[in-house]
């Protein structure tokens, strides 16, 4: 469908790829040389790779937005699964994003009543004789309330995946005698693999940069990247080092994607090339 | 296809109807015309009602836009688009601005109530002869305590906050210059130190304490307090003030050996259009029945002692929100440091909070 | 699928839904609260909602935030709609991992850098602070989740489909109409929703590049943080959440009710 749209459809796209991103990334990139002085210096890239400090913080970023994905597709999968099998299941994927609308913070706040030494779940563990627990300010809370977050953004793409999944498959690998399990990893999670892979982009990179919950919910005992930037920009304003933080997130997001990314042959559909 | 332009067409019938209802309350606000005065403030920090009464006594509408960090109010100044006639930084912020030329000089001729104003209020480091600002209010740094799990008394000093007893109980304000600040003054040093040798002595100080520091947090330390979660808080008496008033176990004090003044200052920013307004809502302010009245609502400590001896007795004599004169004599207020010192000292913090135990 | 395996299905995506609402469900308990704050219930009151009602500055910003969230989901899902098939056209795979490299920076970039960036952008050309450049700035941070969400359902779109269309003798916009569009409106539908959740959420973005008295009710309620948010926003997001809350079921019964009349004139 090479010629199918007039080039004027992509217009928008082109522009706001030019003004919005480019542009924007392109200043980001200039101001990454500059220091807290407004001289010009590489200063920011040195101190960037030689401390400790920042290059445990990209560890820090890598780990923690890996392990976010993991636990929300673990958790969003078999949801979206079984929204598939279910009566009205537009509605109930509706009804999956709906607390997205509710704002974060108010939602985090929530959160710090529901975990609370004398919140709700150690009130509930204490009707059992349970002695109250410290949830908040541990990783399972921060990870806990982070996939949260994302539990719509991953369940949205996989779910339109497997609406695209040929049930005939599905029932003809039942046929032949493959197990449930044999049909889910055979069948089903590889024709499904492509919303799979849209989900975690869309979790994976801005889990990169998280901040807030990193204070509101793990009480800064883990910083990352985002947490920097916003340090850079907002208290020290030193913004060239927040810009060089700023970069090195962009970069790494690059090696990422070009990773992940697809190669041409998987282009090849049908034994004719639709490019 | 037909679903999607359907859809489109009742996207935009709704936003037309968005729009409309929005222009209407607008309308019925009055803010139109030029007889208004635009206020960037901090969110929730002036009584409605006076807002209101203001309105009506003189016939300009106050257009509120709400900023959360003196930063990026600065920012948004300096960066220029926006016109904003008055604004409300703190104490350091105010003299950036100043050397920064983002300030207009006030026209004490045309101010009316500057006489309600304690004169330890006036005249500071921060601004010599108030000749930009008028303080709004202000407040200290201290120790808020939980007495289900904190004998009265039994806090004292900065010092008893590094005591074995209270393992992983205390919460930190994350802020940089506070807590640095604390472990200066811990050292007998000043909030204000310059000198990296110091500076390195307070954050190896600050590092003994780090078995005892459950958490650094921000405003949500308010929550955390109010729901019993921890029974020591570094924070301000702003704040304090407001997580008392949730929770009556909670109680606050500012360390004798001394601790930070802090302001928060009414100014005109270089972006000022409506002069008219802007010190009629000065004066309006400035009233001892109106600024009682707002020290009541937002809770903090009033610098307009006309106002002050308005307040409910209880109020006006706590000595947790308006110190003793002998402390007061040891608080100090923030100056506003040279860039790669502030760095330093957010630095050091950075890395104090990376790699806390 | 075997019957019992149906039933702890059920019971899983039950536990995820209590899981989703519950925090929903404590904030908007808080509202009736007798309190100022968010902990310690104490007795029942509606005076949160009394004191929402009659602040007509709150539901100016309320509405004006629905306004911007509508209208940048539209844009941003139009926009990158068409970027999306731009991409999934582009030959070379090197371009278009590059392109999608770009249509990412934005999604990985802390929102402070983004606000921080237009608003030097905008002020150096001078477009006016307020509603117009806070809908511009929403629309370009929603484009890329729009692009992700679109992107796999125009690579899934069978090549057959599209070569038998033009077999049959239609024409290029006929093709975009009749086959493409109604094959990725899931897709399509998933980044409107996804760009409205954006735009609803965001506040150091909006915060930097809104002004002359623009407000949405995000930057509204991380403002009040320091002086602590009054339960009056509790109450405001309960109603809001009422209101979003029939509004889809709603819609749902309507649309529901209307495609088995259809059905039924078709002669099922």
């Amino acid at each position: 469908m090479r010629k199918n749209v007039n080039a004027a459809f992509y217009v928008p796209y082109v522009l706001w790829l030019g003004l919005f991103v480019i542009a924007p990334m392109l200043l980001i990139f200039y101001q990454s040389f500059f220091d807290i002085n407004h001289h010009f210096t590489l200063a920011n890239y040195a101190t960037y790779f030689q401390s400790g400090t920042y290059l445990t913080m990209t560890f820090n970023s890598v780990w923690y937005a890996f392990v976010i994905t993991v636990v929300t597709l673990l958790i969003s999968y078999p949801a979206a699964l079984i929204l598939h099998y279910m009566k009205h299941k537009q509605l109930w994927l509706l009804l999956i994003i709906l607390p997205t609308w509710v704002n974060l913070l108010l939602k985090a706040y929530a959160f710090i009543g529901i975990f609370g030494k004398d919140g709700g779940i150690n009130n509930f563990l204490g009707f059992f004789g349970a002695a109250p627990m410290q949830l908040l300010f541990t990783d399972a809370a921060f990870i806990f309330v982070a996939a949260y977050i994302e539990i719509p953004f991953m369940i949205l793409p996989i779910f339109n995946g497997i609406e695209e999944l040929d049930e005939n498959l599905v029932n003809a690998s039942q046929d032949l005698g493959a197990s449930s399990w044999q049909t889910f990893t055979k069948v089903t999670l590889p024709l499904t693999m492509s919303g799979v892979k849209s989900g975690v982009q869309a979790v994976f990179i801005p889990s990169l940069s998280l901040f807030m919950l990193t204070r509101l919910i793990g009480g800064n005992r883990v910083i990352t990247l985002g947490t920097a930037i916003e340090e850079h920009f907002l208290t020290t304003m030193n913004w060239g080092m927040g810009s060089t933080i700023g970069v090195v997130l962009i970069v790494a997001m690059v090696i990422i994607m070009f990773l992940t990314g697809e190669r041409a042959k998987h282009r090849v559909k049908g034994g004719r090339r639709h490019v | 296809m037909k679903k999607l332009l359907s859809g489109i067409f009742a996207i935009i019938i709704v936003c037309m109807a968005l729009a409309a209802g929005s222009a209407r309350l607008a309308k019925s606000q009055g803010a139109t015309g030029g007889n208004v005065l635009n206020f960037a403030n901090w969110g929730d920090y002036i009584d409605p009602a006076l807002i209101k009464k203001f309105e009506k006594e003189t016939g300009y509408h106050v257009n509120q836009e709400t900023f959360d960090s003196n930063e990026a109010m600065y920012t948004k100044i300096k960066q220029g688009g926006t016109h904003y006639d008055l604004t409300v930084p703190s104490e350091y912020m105010v003299e950036k601005m100043a050397n920064d030329h983002l300030l207009v000089p006030l026209d004490k001729s045309k101010l009316t109530g500057m006489n309600n104003f304690g004169k330890d209020f006036m005249n500071q480091p921060f601004d010599p002869g108030n000749k930009y600002s008028i303080p709004y209010f202000w407040g200290t740094l201290g120790i808020i305590y939980n007495d289900k799990y904190i004998k009265p008394g039994a806090i004292q000093h900065w010092d008893d906050l590094w005591s074995k007893k209270y393992r992983g109980q205390i919460m930190l304000i994350d802020s940089a210059r506070d807590i640095m600040g604390m472990s200066l003054v811990s050292l007998g040093k000043s909030m204000n130190t310059t000198d990296t040798p110091t500076l390195a002595a307070a954050k190896a100080k600050l590092d003994t304490l780090s078995p005892n520091v459950k958490a650094v947090v921000a405003d949500e330390i308010k929550m955390y307090m109010g729901n019993n979660e921890a029974p020591l808080a570094v924070d301000w008496s702003g704040e304090a003030a407001d997580m008392m008033y949730e929770n009556s176990h909670l109680h606050y004090i500012v360390p004798t050996e001394g601790s930070n003044l802090w302001f928060d200052n009414f100014v005109i920013p270089k972006t000022a259009e409506h002069y008219k307004a802007i010190y009629a809502f000065l004066n309006f302010m400035s009233n001892p029945k109106n600024a009682a009245q707002n020290t009541d609502y937002v809770g903090y400590s009033t610098p307009n002692n006309a106002a002050r001896k308005l307040l409910p007795k209880s109020t006006r004599e706590d000595k947790s929100f308006y110190p003793t004169e002998s402390t007061m004599k040891r608080l100090e207020v923030y100056k506003d440091l040279a860039p790669t010192v502030v760095g330093k000292y957010n630095d050091y913090f950075l890395e104090f909070k990376m790699f806390r135990h | 699928m075997s019957k019992s395996k149906f039933k702890w299905g059920h019971l899983y995506l039950i536990l995820v839904f209590v899981v989703l609402y519950l925090p929903i469900a404590y904030l908007v308990g808080f509202s009736f609260s007798d309190g100022e704050r968010m902990s310690h219930f104490k007795g029942f009151t509606f005076r949160h909602y009394g004191e929402l009602f009659n602040d007509p500055r709150m539901i100016q910003i309320v509405l004006d935030t629905l306004l911007v969230a509508l209208l940048a989901a539209l844009f941003a899902t139009i926009i990158g709609t068409f970027g999306a098939m731009a991409i999934n056209n582009t030959r070379k795979a090197g371009v278009r991992n590059s392109i999608l490299s770009l249509n990412n920076i934005l999604m990985v970039s802390p929102d402070v850098i983004i606000g921080a960036s237009f608003l030097i952008f905008f002020t150096a050309l001078n477009v006016p602070l307020g509603f117009l450049s806070v809908v511009l700035s929403h629309i370009a941070f929603s484009i890329p989740i729009v692009v992700l969400m679109v992107l796999p359902k125009l690579k899934e779109l069978p090549g057959s489909m599209l070569d038998a269309a033009q077999d049959l003798g239609a024409t290029n916009s006929q093709v975009l109409r009749d086959v493409v569009l109604p094959f990725i409106t899931p897709g399509i539908l998933s980044g409107f929703f996804m760009a409205f959740t954006y735009s609803l959420d965001d506040f150091a973005v909006t915060f930097f590049v809104t002004g002359n008295g623009f407000q949405t009710l995000s930057v509204e309620i991380y403002a009040r943080a320091r002086q602590g948010i009054s339960l009056e926003i509790n109450a405001l997001s309960g109603v809001m959440f009422l209101f979003a809350l029939l509004l889809v079921i709603g819609y749902y019964f309507i649309q529901q009710a209307q495609t088995s009349r259809k059905h039924k004139k078709g002669g099922r």
